[in-house]
Formats: structure tokens, C-alpha cells, sequence
């Protein structure tokens, strides 16, 4: 199970309430910080225009797509309207040791 | 020998379109200026007030114009009044269409939805259909081919702008479109960037649309009067001009087929109060840019880019003593387009148009 696990940064490298690109093994991940000192990941890529999220915007459990304000709650990864129609793929996160893991699905 | 005018394609499924995917014009990544991650995110926040409060005294205009006119009809007096009422219901709606269409006019998202649904019924667009044609300008704002919102094609058709200032070309194509939503049917360009998830809530918003429209027409034939379409359906066709005369600072006469809205938007200086009819959309190359900045902090924006920006125009008189003459030369001379210069420091994104 542990090798599955992928070390991805420092908690303190993502700041609250923004979220960070991580890419692995050929794919591009979108890894969360929420206000709460929580993290999550999903797909890096919007499902409607395969723009990178990691340069969006971040508001409470929402991400915002930078080029068309496609929004997903990044939590759950349902889409939360047009142009975003597609939910985005979730992964699990954890933290350990001050270290942020990615489980990719 | 005469040069023969170069006519491009300007439908979403013709030849140019095609041209467009082979040159990695579509979907492409454009050119964005430097900004720090920090001062984006504090843009970048959304607000309810200033919206609701922009939005609650634009309501209050158009009931105080509309009940003004009422009152007053029959009476020269009456036409100041709609003259206003017009504006604001056909001309500032496009802005608040526009920025509730982004969904950041405001921080809730239901009070967005519920701006765009009424603004888009009045600016005389359906909302769905052009939510998803706003959504593909975006994408490839002013690339031939691609951009289903290119105002000014070349060679420009001087009569079509004069007639879109009161919207008679703009409106009958709309209201065909609509019918045709009726019926279930999407028109070939719409099939390209409509997914089919979304095509029921195009066919039933037509219907509500044209219940409406019926309404108010059997309404005012019963009273005989026009009264009624005094305050819907015919601010379509007088109330349309300002949006026009707003909205073709925005791309026309600028170049095709780049990468970088430096060189295909304007960002055009203007008073208070055309800002707040506009909504700030003057600010054009910068909301292309970062679409995620809500309209308040869009000359905010505008500071913190300027120095990575072309000169911006110091107000309509001096975007309109470029348009109209390129518009003019682009008649004879469709390949003909305004060069934008940028900072000396700065080096453009290669243009794909002729040199």
C-alpha cells in the first residue's frame, strides 16, 4: 500500500485556500489546500478545455477554471455547472510528517 | 488590373476552421503578463456588494425611466425617457449578461445566475446557447474559423453595423435562431460548441422566450397599443446602440489569428459613468487575460499590467478615430489590420497574419 503513496511537497508549500500543479509519471495532478488546513487532489486538468486548474482560483471547496470559470467542488470533484459538465477524477491525499501524499487513482 | 478581395470564412465549419486546428490556433495557450500569484488571488476575491449594489440601482433606473415614460406618453417628454429606459435595458444588460455569464459579479453564485438569466432575456440573447458561444471566444478570441462572436469580419459590411446599432440585422437572426430552438434544433455552429448535455435547456428556454414575446404581443394588440412592447421587444431595436457602440472598441479592426490579446483587444479609458453601465468591460485586454477578475478590480488589474500593455486608449473619441478609418481601409484592404505597439522592452507573441 505505502508504495503506492507519492510524496508530493511540504505542507507549508501550498499556501491556504490555493492550490498547487503536481506532476507524475506523465500526468498532471491539482493538489488543495482549503482554509481549513485541509488538502485534497484531483485531475490537474479542467474536464471542459484541459486547462491547467492549478492556476485558478480557490473559494471555500471550489476550484475555478482560470480560462472559463468552469467550477468543480474539489472535494468531491462534481462539476457545479456549464462549461464545466464533467466531474473531475478525485485522489486521495494525506498528510504525514509535515509531508503532503498523493494516492493517484 | 483590379486585386481581388480576399472574402475569408468566417462560419465555425468551414475551411478556415480546419486551418485554425492545423496551425495550433485552437485551444491554444495565449500570452498572459506576469503577475504575482499573491496579488492575482486578492483580485482575484469575490464580492456580493458592489454588484448588488450596482444592480439595485440599475433596476431602479429602469423602474424610475419606464414609470416616467408611462406617465408621460403622448408627450414629447416621454421620449427622453425611453431613450434612457432603452439604453438600460438593451445596452447596459450586455455588460451585466457579460459579467454574471463569468459568474463573478457576485460571490453567490445563485444571485450570477439569476443576473445572467434576466440580463440575457434583455440584451435579446439565449442564454444558453450563448453562454457556450461566449465560452469558445474565449478560447480563441478573434482566430477565424473558431470565434463565433468576431463583430467585425473583413471585409467589414459597413451597412450590417450601421443596422446593428439598432439591431435589425442582429435581432431577426436571433429570433430565426429561436424559432429554431423551438423546434428542437441547433444551428450547425451551435452543434460545434453546445455539448448535448446542454441541448434541452436550449430547447425549453426558446419556448419560455417566445411565451413571453407572444404574451406581450397578443397583449398589446388586445389593448391596441404598443405600450407593451414600449417595455419589451422593441428596446431591442432603440435601446441597442450604446452596447454598440461599447462593444466595438473591443476587437474591431485589431489583428486575427494571434495569441495574445494585447494584439486583438482594447483596453479604452472611460468616464464613471460609461464604466458603470459597461461594468468595466473597457478593460478588455486585461479581462481576456485573467477572466477571473470580477469587473470592480479590473482597473486594479489594469495597474498592476500596464507596464506589459499597449498604450491604452484615453477614451471612445480617440478608439473610434482608429476604428473608423482601418474599418474604412479594411473595406478595399481586407488584409489590412491595426498593429498594436507594445512596450519597447516587450516582445510580441509571433502573429500568424500577414505580415
Amino acid at each position: 500500500m505505502n508504495e503506492n503513496w507519492i510524496e508530493v511537497c511540504n505542507t507549508g508549500d501550498i499556501e491556504r485556500a490555493d492550490v498547487m500543479r503536481f506532476d507524475y509519471d506523465g500526468r498532471t495532478f491539482a493538489i488543495y489546500r482549503t482554509d481549513e488546513d485541509t488538502y485534497f487532489a484531483t485531475d490537474g486538468l479542467c474536464t471542459h478545455a484541459q486547462v491547467h486548474l492549478a492556476g485558478g482560483f480557490v473559494m471555500d471547496h471550489i476550484i475555478e477554471c482560470p480560462k472559463h470559470n468552469g467550477r468543480f467542488d474539489f472535494t468531491t470533484g462534481k462539476a457545479k455547472g456549464a462549461p464545466a459538465c464533467v466531474d473531475l477524477k478525485t485522489h486521495r491525499v494525506k498528510v504525514e510528517a509535515g509531508k503532503v501524499f498523493l494516492h493517484p487513482e | 488590373m483590379q486585386v481581388p478581395i480576399t472574402k475569408r470564412d468566417y462560419s465555425l465549419v468551414g475551411r478556415e476552421t480546419k486551418l485554425a486546428e492545423e496551425r495550433g490556433l485552437a485551444n491554444a495557450e495565449w500570452y498572459s503578463c506576469k503577475i504575482s500569484r499573491q496579488r492575482l488571488k486578492e483580485l482575484m476575491q469575490r464580492r456580493d456588494g458592489p454588484a448588488i449594489r450596482d444592480t439595485l440601482l440599475w433596476f431602479g433606473l429602469l423602474i424610475l425611466s419606464g414609470t416616467l415614460g408611462y406617465r408621460m406618453w403622448g408627450t414629447w417628454w416621454a421620449v427622453p425617457c425611453f431613450i434612457v429606459y432603452g439604453v438600460i435595458y438593451s445596452s447596459s444588460s450586455d455588460s451585466r449578461w457579460h459579467e454574471s455569464g463569468h459568474r463573478t459579479a457576485f460571490k453567490t453564485d445563485w444571485m450570477n445566475d439569476v443576473l445572467y438569466e434576466i440580463a440575457s432575456f434583455m440584451v435579446f440573447r439565449e442564454s444558453v446557447p450563448w453562454r457556450w458561444s461566449h465560452t469558445r471566444h474565449h478560447t480563441d478570441t478573434i482566430i477565424v474559423g473558431r470565434d463565433p462572436e468576431i463583430a467585425v469580419p473583413r471585409p467589414p459590411d459597413l451597412l450590417g453595423i450601421a443596422l446593428s446599432f439598432f439591431s435589425l440585422n442582429k435581432a431577426p437572426k436571433e429570433f430565426s435562431k429561436m424559432l429554431r430552438h423551438c423546434f428542437g434544433r441547433l444551428t450547425p455552429a451551435e452543434e460545434t460548441y453546445i455539448p448535448d448535455e446542454e441541448r434541452h435547456k436550449v430547447y425549453r428556454n426558446a419556448r419560455i422566450y417566445i411565451l413571453i414575446y407572444a404574451t406581450v404581443i397578443t397583449w398589446a394588440i388586445a389593448i391596441r397599443s404598443i405600450v407593451p412592447l414600449m417595455y419589451v421587444g422593441l428596446p431591442t431595436f432603440y435601446g441597442s446602440w450604446l452596447m454598440v457602440v461599447f462593444g466595438l472598441t473591443q476587437h474591431a479592426g485589431l489583428a486575427e489569428d494571434v495569441l495574445d490579446h494585447r494584439l486583438n483587444c482594447r483596453t479604452v479609458y472611460m468616464n464613471p459613468i460609461f464604466r458603470y453601465l459597461y461594468w468595466e468591460m473597457n478593460y478588455h485586454v486585461e479581462h481576456h487575460m485573467f477572466p477571473m477578475v470580477p469587473y470592480h478590480a479590473l482597473g486594479k488589474l489594469h495597474q498592476e499590467l500596464k507596464a506589459d500593455m499597449p498604450r491604452p486608449y484615453n477614451g471612445l473619441w480617440e478608439a473610434y478615430r482608429e476604428i473608423i478609418p482601418v474599418t474604412l481601409r479594411q473595406v478595399k484592404e481586407p488584409t489590412y489590420f491595426v498593429r498594436r505597439q507594445l512596450p519597447a522592452n516587450v516582445k510580441p507573441v509571433p502573429s500568424l497574419e500577414p505580415a
